[in-house]
């Protein structure tokens, strides 16, 4: 009775229909052909974009540094083939907006030609400070989707002497099968990845050793990764493999820490704080190429699926593909589209156009007809709660909606709007078929820009007053020195006249 | 290849499911008792239960064309049918057909649109007019036809049923009774005891639904068994059927057990008047009870302490209506006050300590 009390609850969360039989059960397609052109974004990572080092019409070979990473939370960009620099310019980037950002145009020669690598023949025999050094310096980030800088949590993790490593496999987004098929595939390359993360975050100081377990966290519905991925784990003791329920958004990470470790992350705080940091499958995998090969990011799966697509699959590709090759190479009827999206149903952006390039963050590209398009019909709220009962953060979207239609920003913030992790379970439950997603990134938005406009007109004010001030005080200095003036001229004559009265 | 634009963040799929579904099921599973109480009562219980719903729809158009909106699609969306329908199931059974239309005008017009249409009302809409009808037209809000089932020799067929529906009941003290709840509040009141009263009451009929009351809320089975399909179909919650009949049940149970006499028991206030009705359907409400389960469980509760105290010690032998819409009115203030946790931060909204190891 005690342990039903005790087992980790999943709150909130919904159970989307999905749609993954289409491309689990079909191997990673490495085959997907040399783009002639690949179109490569500066900023494919939170944080600063990466400043370019080189010129146009340099060649470049695969691999190669093409932007260095600038401050403290941003990540470089390498050359995903070799071939020579086109142009380094504002072109649209993979975002609803499709705004311009600066982008690398690399065509490529076919050659596909590597730099040199260097490779640490023992990389355990490295220090774990140097460990995330090389995992910063290959550009990864995580690849579930946040893109939040690997290094960085890594030596957070070293500072924070954190215990349990929690490598998300849960993929819960509907579609997307990218990292279930790569469990499947290369469980050794991630235990791998894993077990140098858990290197990268060891804490050499004597005193304060903590030694960090791994827990590789895959949903139920994933029988197969998790086969693979316990095999692989077998031999390591500190790596533990677990199945956990099937509930979206399960892949959430502080929903995944509070389920394995039963801890839940203070708002405002990093989940390294509590002792617990997380990282995704995709994001092992690439910490195993780059240290055993000392190759860096430079593509990654990607699930193309969707009902307009007549060949879905899980396939690598070149950052910097333009996501309407993908779709030549899959076959999508262009006539049936109605939306194309970028990442998952529940929380992707959905796209303006396919002349766009796949990066980073791009773990699907979805191509849905309008009948699996949620109706977009919306009626009135009539309070029945559905999106109350399946947030998982606690908020109450409805509440929260009303106040942002009547411009109640404040009131919004008030009851949790900085709480909402946009997975979108409010809306898919909506019965009146209400973006409410769509009115809290608004919000968030719009609270931001009034902020920063509140902050501008402040400095003016303060401007303002120190001219004011300035001036005044100017004022009275001259009022001070004609005063001085008309007393010396006094002085001046009165000497004057008493020399004339003696003389 | 343009597509789309509109929403440009997810969820781009949804669940199967839309306003018009919910309404749809709520009166499917309303069916059952009310086609009951159509039978039990015949053909003047159809004509009130046809005008009272067409009225209903009619105001509810009448009111969207006045904002100068389409009104087809809202009619469709059914609230204004289940609105109608709720209203009418609680109506005496006989009643003229002027009290339908008196009571979907108030449901429709005042209890609903004045606010501001669907999703935006205080008080739920049928009880309000209920109560309204009750205290404007106490005497016929209170005359309950004895059961006549339909095609029985002596009840009234179709003919003679418009009569009573328009033109009024003429051998009243023939046709009507008193009902089970306001039976015992009368002899109560002569200080006669509860075993004495209750020599001619049968539990089973009541629980069936074969006696006097409100046109489809007599029979406890029938609504019984819509609620907790309602439930199962995820309609509607456990929290506020179960904490209202579990609040009724025990503080009944306890009035019982110290004086048998003149405490009635739990199992006939469960089984009689508006409980089950109130307890599935009406309480049940989306945009007039909390949000949070343990929002609904005070509600709930409160309902049910209400109920029992206007039965008990109030002038009216029924008091579900008059105690859904006094919670109503608390449900701002318990939404106010019990709120979920959000993830992170105590129940303040303080974020959380990190814990020290």
């Amino acid at each position: 009775m005690l342990s039903f009390f005790k087992t980790p609850r999943i709150r909130g969360g919904v159970h989307a229909e999905e749609h993954k039989t289409a491309t689990a059960a079909l191997p990673i397609v490495s085959n997907f052909p040399l783009p002639k052109k690949l179109y490569i974004p500066l900023q494919q990572h939170v944080g600063k974009p990466a400043e370019p080092i080189i010129m146009v019409g340099e060649k470049v070979l695969k691999g190669q540094l093409l932007a260095y990473s600038q401050g403290l939370i941003s990540a470089p960009v390498h050359a995903p083939s070799s071939g020579i620099i086109v142009d380094v310019n504002d072109y649209p980037a993979p975002h609803p907006s499709a705004l311009p950002i600066r982008t690398i145009v690399l065509e490529t020669d076919g050659m596909d030609e590597w730099m040199e690598t260097q490779v640490a023949p023992d990389p355990f025999k490295l220090n774990p400070e140097e460990i995330s050094f090389r995992v910063g310096a290959a550009g990864i980030v995580g690849l579930g989707g946040a893109t939040f800088p690997t290094a960085v949590k890594l030596n957070m993790g070293r500072e924070n002497h954190v215990d349990t490593l929690i490598i998300n496999g849960s993929e819960c987004e509907p579609y997307l099968c990218c990292d279930d098929r790569l469990m499947q595939e290369r469980a050794e390359q991630i235990i791998d990845g894993v077990r140098l993360m858990l290197r990268g975050m060891e804490n050499t100081d004597a005193i304060n050793r903590v030694s960090t377990n791994a827990v590789v966290a895959i949903e139920d519905n994933k029988p197969q990764a998790y086969v693979a991925m316990r095999a692989a784990a077998e031999p390591y003791a500190q790596i533990k493999v677990i199945q956990i329920p099937t509930r979206y958004p399960m892949g959430w990470d502080r929903q995944l820490i509070r389920y394995v470790t039963g801890k839940e992350v203070p708002v405002g705080c990093r989940s390294s704080e509590i002792g617990v940091t997380i990282h995704n499958v995709g994001t092992a995998y690439a910490v195993h190429k780059a240290i055993r090969y000392g190759q860096p990011l430079l593509g990654r799966v990607v699930t193309v699926a969707g009902g307009a697509v007549k060949r879905p699959m899980n396939v690598e590709v070149l950052f910097g593909t333009l996501i309407s090759e993908l779709f030549d190479f899959c076959e999508v009827n262009k006539e049936e589209i109605a939306r194309i999206i970028m990442g998952g149903p529940m929380m992707g952006d959905s796209l303006p156009h396919a002349g766009l390039p796949t990066v980073k963050a791009t773990s699907g590209i979805l191509a849905l007809t309008q009948s699996e398009l949620k109706n977009t019909d919306e009626q009135p709220c009539i309070r029945c709660a559905s999106c109350v009962s399946v947030c998982p953060a606690g908020l109450r979207p409805l509440d929260m909606a009303n106040n942002i239609r009547i411009n109640q920003l404040d009131a919004a913030v008030d009851i949790g709007l900085k709480d909402c992790i946009s997975c979108g379970c409010c809306s898919y439950i909506c019965p009146s078929n209400i973006p409410l997603v769509q009115h809290f990134k608004y919000a968030s938005g719009e609270v931001v820009a009034r902020q920063q406009a509140q902050h501008k007109s402040e400095q003016t004010k303060k401007l303002i007053d120190a001219r004011n001030a300035r001036m005044e005080r100017i004022a009275q200095q001259q009022r001070e020195e004609e005063l001085a003036r008309i007393a010396a001229k006094a002085e001046r004559e009165r000497l004057k006249a008493e020399q004339e009265a003696l003389v | 290849m343009m597509v789309h634009m509109k929403p440009s963040s997810g969820a781009h799929v949804g669940a199967n499911n839309s306003v018009s579904h919910i309404m749809w099921q709520v009166m499917l599973a309303l069916s059952p008792a009310t086609a009951f109480g159509l039978l039990c009562f015949g053909w003047p219980a159809i004509n009130l239960f046809i005008i009272t719903v067409l009225s209903a729809v009619v105001f509810e158009a009448f009111c969207v064309r006045l904002k100068g909106r389409a009104a087809k699609p809202v009619i469709m969306d059914g609230s204004a049918v289940l609105t109608g329908w709720l209203l009418a199931i609680t109506l005496p059974p006989w009643a003229p057909w002027w009290i339908g239309v008196v009571g979907s005008g108030l449901a429709i017009i005042l209890g609903k649109q004045v606010y501001g249409g669907l999703g935006q009302n205080l008080f739920n809409p049928a009880m309000l007019a209920r109560v309204a009808l009750l205290i404007s037209f106490p005497i016929e809000m209170t005359i309950w036809a004895n059961v006549s089932p339909l095609f029985f020799s002596h009840s009234p067929g179709l003919i003679e049923s418009w009569h009573i529906t328009f033109l009024g009941l003429d051998n009243i003290d023939a046709s009507t009774g008193a009902t089970t709840l306001g039976f015992i509040k009368a002899e109560f009141s002569q200080n006669h005891l509860l075993t004495d009263i209750l020599k001619d009451y049968s539990g089973f009929l009541n629980f069936i639904g074969g006696t006097r009351g409100s046109l489809g809320e007599t029979s406890t089975l029938l609504l019984g068994l819509g609620g907790i399909w309602l439930i199962r179909q995820n309609i509607i919650q456990w929290q506020i059927p179960v904490s209202l009949l579990l609040t009724v049940a025990l503080l009944s149970g306890f009035f019982h057990f110290a004086d048998s006499e003149h405490y009635v028991s739990s199992l006939l206030h469960l089984n009689s008047g508006a409980m089950m009705c109130v307890a599935f359907f009406i309480a049940t409400d989306y945009v007039t009870s909390p949000n949070t389960p343990t929002g609904q469980l005070v509600f709930g509760a409160g309902c049910g302490l209400l109920i029992f105290v206007i039965r008990t010690w109030g002038a009216y032998p029924e008091g579900a209506g008059f105690a859904v819409l006094l919670m109503n009115s608390a449900t701002p203030l318990i939404d106010y006050y019990i709120k979920p946790r959000i993830y992170g931060r105590d129940r303040k909204g303080k974020p959380l300590e990190i814990p020290k190891s």
